[in-house]
């Protein structure tokens, strides 16, 4: 799922309350049972994937696994894979989703093609999983509707070695979702771009490109850039699109994990897994605070 | 002499057309493919195969069954916490919030390597008590994984009503806490409620790693599993999904645009 | 450098149902600043705009030194404008912003940055050069946005509202330097703004609009003293409503005195009972228990006190009289007398009660 999403809006300030008094003890209890849930069903199987990572299956500390996930060639491979098929996906869905934000925001507010594009992109950007597997697998497949549409006008796709259920078919599945998601993410900072910026610049005398280049890709930077970060994390986590196309037999990260956990290729190879998994955390989680950091400044000059 | 300002940008239309082509083809080639039978004439009848089917159908109704539970604990732990955050600890609301959106920072695979690991270590009773229906084991992390889309959307539409007012005013009529709750607040923020509601209730009927990793056949699971002997079947039922879901969204934007919470759909997901 | 001759002739603008613009022609002296007053939706602004080229009329030509620029995109008009708000680049300093259009024109960078500082100086930014415009107040946003607009040496200096959105002291003090600068540079310059007391202050003519069309145009006094329609006299400071009686000669019976009828409206039969238009300080009230009305209320507005006094017949009037001692209380009777030689015709006929 394509939670990663969900910070696209600036972590919020909130104007605080000014107590004199500092927090009174009764206000604490009322959040008490929203912690006391994340610490259980969120730290519970954290601790266990961080524990499982560091210790042997006797219990003793170790960095077996974490080595094991640096010097065997397979999980290096899945690594590169994982971080390939995020940077492509990412710069392919931020391009793409950036030109259209714009053709689309420059239809003016209420046009009707405005609302479907944006209702679109909603859905789209969370068709992400097994639905969109399959409607892949329909359209660009063996027995496809586009493959079959294809042949019919002489290109065979299975002949040049095209196969849906390949990492091909995974990065083409995953721009997918992408580029609606870019969309979302940077409409409202297009919607930020001043009209007064533009007609000043024209005024002064900058041409359409040197209002781009001076003043709205300058501006836009800081949102584009968030973007391209969600993205990213965005697809390093994602599996269930990847999971329905290929199986569990895929050569990336998390496809490993799953691999590992299930006993499926080699018992006692658990601990592995869960350091993985711990990396996994790792990058997802320096995504998230580049993300944050930039969400600020990219406020500050949309505000 | 007139000069028309604009003139219709040719890549403006480029774009859009392109972009029409990319999105939905799949679709329209999924809704073709869907509507192929068996027995090789056109119909509904990979559609009506999930009433048929029983595997898909129990499933289906094991999913449903999860996403009510979930939708409930979530509603319940999150709708007050909101509330009591914005009333009593607004110093605090960044904190939660950002507590809120801890569970993105773990991808679901992760998450059910950890699952799966506290299952196999799990005493007899536990395991008996927890893991042994899929209801007890997937709907707590069904919830954490909901977490941070229903706690967005709830604060938005606790935000956008005037709480502060409201509470103060039936609490000076006399009501109690869960009145409040119940009655004034509530309503008010119907709108919110329904899109973190549907937000989760998608979550779950998509949700595949977790429950597939923990061996559990929720809907999701047998719908990847239907894909590999009846394609026609599993690409309906993706068709069926996507159509519930985006009217669903359809439906969550116009309440919200006339409702007093105008929580904006795009921002929340 | 020398300056130019502004000519909006016949300018129409329609949107649709709307007509913004109606046949409005406009002719600015060089070196001239011309300030177009009226409430929103007259059209200031889109004549504003046709001017600086970010709109083309349906019909009419626009004019500067004698060239029709009428079709020339904004980006080749050699003007400089100064928004009403949030116009400065927000990722460039306010050096690098009003370096912008220099930089546009391709000048040298030394020649560049001393040319903006030299212009910064001129609007007392000189030390905040390196700022950027979230770090300025909305005064010193403005001030950068002039000097912007100034640095290119253009040929017209274009304002929409730029004071509408500052605080009233920081927007009395700025548009003082805005005429500073105007006159010491000598550029012709467009004012628009819907502040009466601001067009009135600044500008060497005022013209206002109405509903697209050009009611008078004139200097400040003109505009203020002698009204030429009843829109203009409303809009240009307060005026009263006073029914009074034609005697005829062109003169009318108003408040007890004989004033001489003016305006644009043909007087209508003698004996007839119209409204006219009366400036407060055109009327006097003087304590006198014969009098004709008594004073509803009194406020201090400083230099000047502004009576509400009520006539006999209804009829509420505002008076104002420089302030001093022994102006008369509320509750006391006084005469209203009309002191001036004009009164402006309403124009709408039927005699009506009331201010």
């Amino acid at each position: 799922m394509g939670g990663v999403a969900v910070l696209e809006r600036s972590l919020p300030g909130d104007p605080a309350a000014r107590r004199r008094r500092g927090i009174p003890r009764g206000a604490w209890l009322g959040i008490a049972p929203f912690a006391l849930y994340v610490l259980v069903f969120l730290g519970g199987p954290l601790y266990e994937v961080v524990y499982g990572a560091f210790t042997t299956t006797g219990g003793s500390l170790t960095w077996h696994n974490f080595s094991q996930t640096f010097s065997q060639p397979q999980y290096r491979s899945a690594f590169e894979q994982s971080l390939k098929i995020s940077v492509v996906t990412s710069v392919l869905g931020g391009f793409f989703g950036v030109w259209l934000a714009c053709a689309v925001v420059t239809a003016g507010p209420r046009s009707p093609l405005r609302r479907i594009v944006s209702s679109g992109a909603g859905v789209l950007a969370y068709f992400a999983g097994v639905p969109l597997a399959f409607a892949f697998i329909a359209t660009l497949g063996r027995y496809g509707e586009a493959t079959i549409l294809l042949r019919h006008i002489g290109i065979d796709l299975n002949a040049s070695g095209f196969d849906i259920s390949s990492l091909t078919g995974v990065e083409l599945a995953y721009t997918y979702f992408q580029v609606p998601l870019m969309v979302l993410l940077i409409t409202p900072a297009l919607e930020g771009l001043r009209p007064e910026w533009r007609e000043a610049a024209t005024g002064l005398g900058a041409s359409t490109v040197g209002y781009i280049r001076h003043v709205a890709a300058p501006v836009l930077a800081p949102a584009i850039l968030g973007g391209l970060l969600l993205l990213f994390g965005n697809a390093f986590a994602a599996y269930a699109t990847s999971y329905a196309l290929v199986g569990i037999y895929v050569n990336l990260v998390p496809g490993w994990i799953q691999q590992l956990i299930s006993g499926n290729v080699l018992v006692d190879e658990n601990g592995v897994g869960l350091a993985l998994g711990v990396e996994m955390i790792v990058v997802i989680a320096v995504v998230m605070v580049a993300y944050a950091l930039l969400q600020r400044r990219a406020t500050r000059w949309l505000a | 002499m007139r000069r028309r300002r604009r003139r219709p940008r040719l890549w403006r239309v480029a774009i859009l057309v392109l972009a029409a082509i990319f999105f939905l083809g799949p679709l329209a080639s999924a809704i073709r493919f869907s509507l192929e039978q068996s027995n090789g004439r056109d119909g509904l009848g990979n559609y009506t195969q999930l009433l048929h089917d029983a595997a898909l159908s129990s499933s289906l109704a094991t999913s449903l069954e999860i996403a009510a539970l979930t939708t409930a604990i979530m509603l319940s732990l999150m709708l007050p916490t909101v509330v009591w955050v914005r009333l009593r600890l607004p110093r605090l609301a960044l904190v939660v919030e950002s507590i809120s959106v801890l569970p993105i920072v773990i991808p679901p695979i992760v998450m059910a390597a950890g699952l799966a690991t506290l299952q196999s270590h799990a005493s007899a009773g536990l395991s008996d008590l927890v893991f042994s229906s899929p209801l007890t084991a997937l709907t707590p992390v069904y919830v954490i994984l909901a977490m941070p889309f229903a706690y967005r959307s709830l604060d938005v539409g606790v935000r956008a009503i005037d709480l502060r007012t409201l509470v103060d005013a039936a609490r000076s009529l006399g009501a109690g806490w869960p009145t409040v709750l119940a009655r004034v607040i509530l309503p008010n923020v119907r709108t919110a409620v329904l899109t973190a509601a549907s937000l989760t209730v998608a979550l779950v009927l998509a949700e595949v790693v977790i429950a597939e990793t923990l061996l559990y056949t929720t809907y999701p699971v047998s719908l990847v599993n239907a894909g590999q002997a009846q394609l026609g079947v599993a690409v309906a039922l993706s068709v069926l999904s996507l159509a519930i879901t985006w009217m669903l969204l359809l439906a969550i934007s116009f309440i919200g645009n006339r409702g007093a919470s105008r929580a904006r759909i795009g921002r929340l997901l | 450098m020398t300056a130019v001759a502004v000519h909006l002739d016949g300018l129409v603008r329609r949107f649709g149902d709307l007509t913004a613009l109606d046949g409005l022609d406009l002719h600015v002296a060089p070196g001239e600043m011309v300030a177009l007053l009226g409430p929103s939706g007259c059209g200031k602004t889109t004549a504003l705009r046709l001017l600086a080229g970010f709109d083309y009329p349906d019909a009419g030509r626009v004019r500067v030194a004698g060239a029709d620029i009428t079709d020339l995109p904004a980006s080749r008009r050699d003007m400089g404008m100064v928004f009403q708000a949030y116009s400065l680049f927000p990722n460039m300093d306010a050096r690098t912003n009003v370096e912008f259009g220099l930089r546009m024109r391709k000048t040298p960078a030394a020649a560049r940055r001393a040319r903006a500082e030299e212009v910064l100086e001129l609007v007392g930014l000189g030390a905040h050069a390196a700022h950027y415009p979230h770090q300025l107040s909305g005064g010193q946003q403005q001030r950068v946005a002039l000097a912007r607009a100034l640095a290119i040496e253009p040929s017209v200096l274009l304002l929409d509202e730029p004071l509408s959105a500052l605080d009233a002291r920081v927007r009395a003090q700025l548009r003082g330097e805005i005429r500073r600068v105007q006159q010491r540079l000598g550029i012709t310059t467009l004012f628009v703004t819907h502040d009466q007391a601001e067009a009135l202050s600044i500008a060497d003519r005022v013209g206002v609009m109405h509903e697209g069309k050009l009611e008078q145009l004139g200097t400040p006094e003109e505009v203020y003293e002698r009204p030429a329609t009843p829109f203009v006299a409303e809009f240009v400071g307060t005026m009263n409503r006073v029914s009074a009686r034609l005697t005829g000669d062109g003169h009318l019976e108003v408040l007890g005195a004989s004033l001489r009828a003016s305006g644009p409206h043909a007087p209508h039969a003698a004996g007839e009972l119209v409204d006219v238009l009366v400036r407060p300080e055109a009327l006097e009230a003087l304590a006198d228990p014969h009098g004709n009305a008594t004073i509803a209320e009194r406020t201090f507005l400083g230099s000047f006190t502004r009576m509400r006094v009520k006539l006999d017949d209804g009829c509420e009037l505002l008076v104002d009289a420089a302030s001093r001692r022994g102006l008369p209380e509320p509750g006391v009777r006084v005469s209203v007398r009309a002191t001036g030689e004009d009164a402006l015709l309403a124009g709408d006929g039927a005699a009506r009660t009331g201010s």
